[in-house]
């Protein structure tokens, strides 16, 4: 295959954006992404979103963005893997451009949450609808039965779980895309609102919308646009069993360490060569046990990790979600995992302001669905 | 009404029936065209046992407009003797009380009004043995 870069991106403000469609939150993300790369055209789309039939009763979204962002007839393609759709949206237009296919392809993501939907039964959907859901289970609910498993197992605390929403919350009030743009104390987390034990509101990332965009390309198209190119130089995705109960160890999100393995040898890169990643922190739990099964930490000690503060941005033993990651960034589903891609990208090209990662040259991203029934992961590299 | 979904999934929901794979000897609950663990394709039917342990849980706070009236409820993964794993509602129980490792047996209750599966959906929940 050959190279692939980003060359290009935008998004929109995250959070209640009640005076927006979901075609006025996408449009503007892409035409962002398509200034910033400063091309004319693109050769194709896609569009990661996860379920825009419940939350707005829209499907067909690939052709419904191509028509209002106005690139008909282009080939434009809804892409969905629940809460990684905007990941693998990326993966499609990696794909697309490293084949010899396209020359420059748009990867987008959307949602548009907060319509009116039943957010919790449109979330869960993403579980297994007969054998999860059926029994009234939430997202927050699943997460909360890996989180006590992990407390149990390894002595995670409640402390450190707060740990991860503090330091998320530090970074994102450096960010002016995120949703929550304040820092918040351990103690205020621990007393928030109980939504599903020991998962409490400060754990959970917020109903959002939201729109990501960047411009994939191959290094012709870079060169001549005298552009700095970002490669990428891993895509990788794993699935593993719908349903939580199905799996032998729930403390472990086994397509997470399907993905890393497969992403760090297509890349020839191990964990300690990673400057900054973005991890799928929809419950701080979620951070814990997937910074361990990147292998950043020894299994069992994501929790300590958090705690100790050795995934700030200062500390710089591995900078973790330095955008503020879905908890204060906020996480329209769909988009999530394009907007990780954005974060890389500022960080690897130096414009991360207040959220710079000094000397960044090689950053990942891992985007989820479900409790990580999908997974999908990239590598990017300062060239 | 009985909708054709909720008179499929009798079996199962009513009387705890899997797929013994005959390759291997792997349960699958629900039934599978597929072994997960030796990609087999051919399966008796066994009943699962109703007695099981906790192997991890939560309580429901904020659930779907659906479940809003039922909150708070326990809800855990429950092995069943034998192997296999179940999501359930804990019913009738003390929540303060819940312990993973705890035991537990499976009974028929009525789970949702008017779901997706039919107008009274009725299914497995766990209570303490
Ligand atoms: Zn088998």
């Amino acid at each position: 295959m050959r190279d692939v870069v980003v060359i290009g991106a935008g998004m929109t403000q995250f959070g209640e954006l009640w005076n927006k469609s979901i075609k006025d939150i996408f449009v503007e993300a892409a035409l962002k992404a398509i200034e910033d790369a400063g091309v004319d055209h693109i050769d194709s789309m896609y569009v990661g979103a996860m379920s825009p039939g419940l939350f707005v009763g829209q499907e067909h979204l690939g052709a419904v963005m191509a028509d209002y962002l106005g690139v008909t007839p282009i080939p434009a393609t809804h892409v969905e893997s629940a809460c990684a759709s905007g990941g693998a949206s990326f993966r499609q237009a990696f794909l697309e451009v490293a084949s010899g296919a396209s020359e420059i392809v748009l990867a987008g993501g959307v949602e548009k949450m907060t319509d009116g939907a039943d957010v919790t039964e449109a979330l869960a959907t993403a579980a297994d609808q007969e054998y999860e859901v059926y029994q009234g289970i939430t997202f927050p609910g699943l997460y909360a039965l890996i989180a006590r498993a992990h407390m149990e197992r390894y002595g995670t605390t409640r402390e450190q779980l707060a740990a991860v929403a503090v330091k998320n919350h530090r970074n994102g009030a450096k960010n002016p895309n995120a949703q929550f743009r304040s820092e918040v104390t351990a103690e205020q987390v621990m007393k928030s609102t109980m939504v599903a034990d020991p998962l409490r509101l400060l754990d959970c990332s917020p109903v959002s919308d939201g729109g990501a965009a960047v411009i994939v390309a191959s290094m012709d198209v870079a060169k001549k646009l005298k552009k700095n190119p970002i490669r990428v130089i891993a895509s990788a995705q794993s699935s593993d069993t719908i349903a939580l109960h199905s799996r032998k160890d729930i403390t472990t999100l086994n397509s997470v360490v399907k993905a890393a393995e497969k992403a760090y040898k297509i890349a020839d890169k191990k964990p300690a060569d990673i400057h900054l990643v973005e991890v799928h922190d929809c419950f701080t739990i979620a951070e814990i046990v997937t910074t361990e099964d990147l292998g950043f930490f020894e299994k069992g000690k994501g929790g300590e990790a958090a705690e100790k503060g050795w995934t700030s941005i200062e500390c710089k033993r591995i900078p973790v979600n330095t955008s503020g990651g879905l908890k204060s960034k906020g996480h329209p589903v769909g988009a999530t995992g394009v907007a990780q891609i954005i974060e890389l990208y500022e960080q690897l090209n130096g414009t991360a302001g207040s959220r710079q990662v000094q000397g960044a040259r090689v950053g990942m991203a891992q985007n989820m669905g479900g409790t990580g029934a999908s997974c999908v992961i990239h590598i990017l590299e300062a060239s | 009404m009985i909708t054709a979904r909720y008179h499929r999934e009798i079996p199962q929901r009513y009387r705890l029936e899997a797929g013994k794979c005959l390759a291997c000897g792997h349960l699958s609950f629900p039934p599978r065209l597929v072994c997960p663990e030796c990609k087999a394709k051919k399966f008796e039917t066994v009943t699962l046992s109703d007695e099981g342990t906790l192997v991890t849980f939560t309580v429901v706070r904020v659930a779907s407009d659906k479940f809003s009236k039922e909150t708070p409820f326990p809800v855990g993964i429950v092995e069943l003797n034998g192997g296999v794993r179940v999501t359930a509602q804990i019913a009738d129980a003390n929540i303060d009380e819940l312990k993973i490792g705890q035991k537990l047996r499976i009974v028929f209750r009525r789970i949702q009004d008017d779901g997706k599966a039919g107008i009274l959906c009725y299914g497995y929940k766990a209570i303490m043995a």
